[in-house]
């Protein structure tokens, strides 16, 4: 086993592990539910995709959240961007309301992004602001109350329906991935988020348009936000209050159970999938032992820390 | 001429820390000319009783940023503490006093840690700190699943007053002594802040440790070879933030004579200890700043909020102007950008 996991390209070690900690969440959840109704869920396919179909907006919104974390920056700005982008494509309605909320995603990406690339203002605090003022301008849109308007049909059916017994959600998010992995993988501007995110000193003095690199990065980000936000209004028939905060945490912690390092530059989008994954499955778990919310948090806390403590150990010299 | 130069070169040193002085001053003394009953003790009481946690946490937050870290588990010590106390602070004297202690011991030790984790395990501050945050929050559900609780109602009141309530709870001597006229006024949250803030963080940053933690957050390497006590440092800032966390849950619990352990008010008072770091002139890239100027910077973000309390604003546009004077007040920092001359410190 110590062999085996020691002859492991670093990059691969966090996917293997945390792949195999969903198999032992599956086993183990298995068992419950043998000893307790006899029946085993978890590994009926209808159930598995019923939770990847709840688990594609966290892991659209996950996909954007790495690709500013591989610049060593954070997007704050999750939550209010999600909700915003499906108020706005609720209330357009018909048509537009598609084009809508990815353009209000599209916004908030380069507010943010000017702010971080051109202000120079850490993106912890900038993209906390953009939240701020996203929520300040939905209260007023909304009167504080939830939304009226009703999701069109077109999202509701990308976000319900099903195609070929697969729910139409994960082949979003699969679609959502390969553009996120052409991108990281085939193209200048995926080496370039790299190169930023490892030392943005360097890269600038190689040629590259650092400042255009990282807006790049945050509309991705936007964008992702909004197509979550735009399928979970989809999902629920309309969009409401607060609707995005309960993906913001989950998806930081996806990206960097998946092997990417919190201070950028490395990270492959596989970990990112099976970081996603882990999440999901561990929830379903926990809902099915019908754990109240304090264990819950409990265990949500230890699986990060332990998982990072067996393969996310920064180096042991100083000042990098 | 001395001073005068001394005080010219701190001034240049801590822009953002006067800057930050110079807003809060101008902000309290128009809210309390706008206010009906402005520049009374009682406007004073309330506005400070409100502020007391806000500024804590700021103050906790402080110490990780200054090593160029992140505590994002402040809210949820906080909550933490604040659910604990509202099991144990009642009964006797002897079980008020061992239900504070046991509040105190039992946040610092989760500061101890978060600490021991990020040192030892060297994990990237914050997302240890995210995730112990998580368990955090889950201890305080465990303590208390639905809000509530029971504080002294002795301590509530004589806590959350002036001074003269204070002596008169306790009867400690004669509230209406001629001497102490000129104090009885002073509302008694304001002592805690300076005891407890003040008292610990001035002491502390002149130790080696505070020492340390400054030159960690300047430049850990060059820290690392002038031999300092780096691990050392790092848990000791873990620590305190988690006693400071402590101390404003200690507070809130016996100010609302309850806890209740809420998951997204845990949230928001994390993110604006961040703001108030900011604004009080803190570096989040570490080494610059003070505990100081979060808890001014603390108090800005809550007396914006008492704007709305005697300005006739549409409640619903409060949001909007709450994140726009945020995102303006952080945006400040931009200026740096203008004042460098060389593109290449931007990198830093």
């Amino acid at each position: 086993m110590q062999i085996a996991l020691s002859r492991l390209r670093p990059e691969d070690k966090p996917v293997v592990i945390s792949a195999g900690f969903i198999v032992v969440i599956l086993i183990l959840g298995t068992v419950y539910t043998l000893a307790t109704q006899g029946t085993a869920p978890l590994f009926s396919p209808n159930y598995l995709l019923q939770q990847l179909q709840t688990g594609s907006f966290l892991g659209i919104v996950a996909a954007g959240m790495m690709m500013v974390i591989l610049l060593g920056h954070i997007d704050l700005s999750i939550p209010w961007t999600l909700a915003a982008a499906a108020m706005m494509a609720t209330a357009v309605g018909g048509d537009m309301a598609l084009p809508t909320g990815i353009a209000v995603g599209v916004a908030v990406g380069l507010v943010n992004g000017f702010g971080v690339a051109y202000l120079r203002i850490p993106s912890m605090i900038f993209t906390l602001g953009v939240d701020s003022v996203m929520r300040g301008l939905m209260v007023w849109h909304t009167g504080g109350f939830a939304p009226q308007d009703q999701a069109t049909p077109l999202m509701r059916t990308l976000a319900a329906d099903k195609f070929l017994g697969i729910p139409l959600a994960i082949f979003v998010w699969a679609a959502v991935s390969v553009v996120i992995v052409v991108l990281l993988s085939r193209t200048a501007f995926g080496r370039s988020i790299y190169a930023t995110g490892n030392r943005e000193a360097a890269a600038y003095l190689s040629g590259i348009r650092t400042p255009w690199i990282i807006v790049g990065a945050f509309v991705a980000s936007g964008v992702c936000a909004a197509i979550a936000g735009v399928l979970l209004a989809g999902y629920s028939t309309k969009a409401y209050q607060g609707m995005g905060n309960a993906y913001l945490l989950p998806a930081i912690a996806a990206v960097v159970i998946g092997g990417t390092r919190i201070l950028g530059g490395q990270g492959r989008y596989v970990g990112t999938l099976v970081g996603v994954t882990l999440i999901v499955l561990l929830n379903s778990v926990l809902s099915i032992m019908q754990m109240p919310e304090a264990g819950r948090q409990v265990i949500y806390g230890c699986v990060i820390v332990g998982m990072l403590l067996v393969y996310g150990r920064g180096s042991r010299n100083f000042g990098g | 001429m001395t001073v005068a130069r001394a005080f010219g070169t701190s001034l240049r040193q801590n822009r953002g820390f006067y800057g930050a002085v110079v807003l809060l001053c101008v902000l309290y003394l128009v809210y309390n000319l706008l206010h009906p009953r402005g520049f009374s003790s009682a406007v004073l009481i309330q506005n400070a009783n409100e502020s007391v946690a806000i500024v804590f946490l700021a103050m906790a937050q402080t110490i990780p940023v200054l090593l160029g870290g992140l505590d994002l588990s402040v809210g949820a010590v906080m909550t933490l503490a604040a659910c604990i106390a509202s099991v144990l602070v009642n009964g006797s004297p002897l079980q008020i006093i061992f239900g504070m202690v046991v509040t105190l011991a039992a946040g610092t030790a989760f500061g101890l840690c978060n600490g021991l984790i990020v040192v030892y395990g060297r994990l990237q501050p914050i997302i240890a700190t995210l995730a112990t945050g998580a368990i955090a929050m889950g201890l305080a559900l465990f303590i208390r699943p639905k809000p509530g609780g029971d504080i002294d109602g002795d301590l509530n009141w004589a806590l959350t007053n002036s001074l003269w309530d204070f002596v008169d709870t306790y009867a400690l001597f004669d509230p209406d002594a001629s001497w102490f006229a000129p104090f009885a006024w002073i509302p008694v949250p304001i002592l805690i802040m300076l005891v407890f803030g003040v008292g610990v963080w001035l002491p502390f940053r002149r130790t080696i440790i505070g020492r340390t933690i400054y030159a960690i957050g300047s430049a850990e390497g060059a820290a690392y070879m002038s031999g300092l006590p780096i691990n050392r440092a790092k848990i000791a800032a873990f620590t305190l933030a988690g006693f400071f966390a402590s101390c404003g849950g200690l507070y809130l619990a016996i100010q609302t004579a309850s806890g209740n352990a809420d998951i997204s008010q845990a949230g928001a008072y994390t993110l604006n200890s961040i703001a108030a770091v900011v604004l009080g002139g803190t570096s989040l890239l570490g080494g610059i700043g003070g505990a100081i100027g979060s808890m001014i910077g603390a108090l800005i973000l809550r007396v914006m909020s008492f704007y709305f309390r005697i300005l006739s604003i549409d409640p619903l546009l409060q949001p909007l102007v709450e994140g726009v004077v945020l995102l303006a007040a952080v945006s400040l920092g931009a200026f740096r950008v203008l004042r460098i001359k060389n593109r290449l410190e931007l990198f830093r």
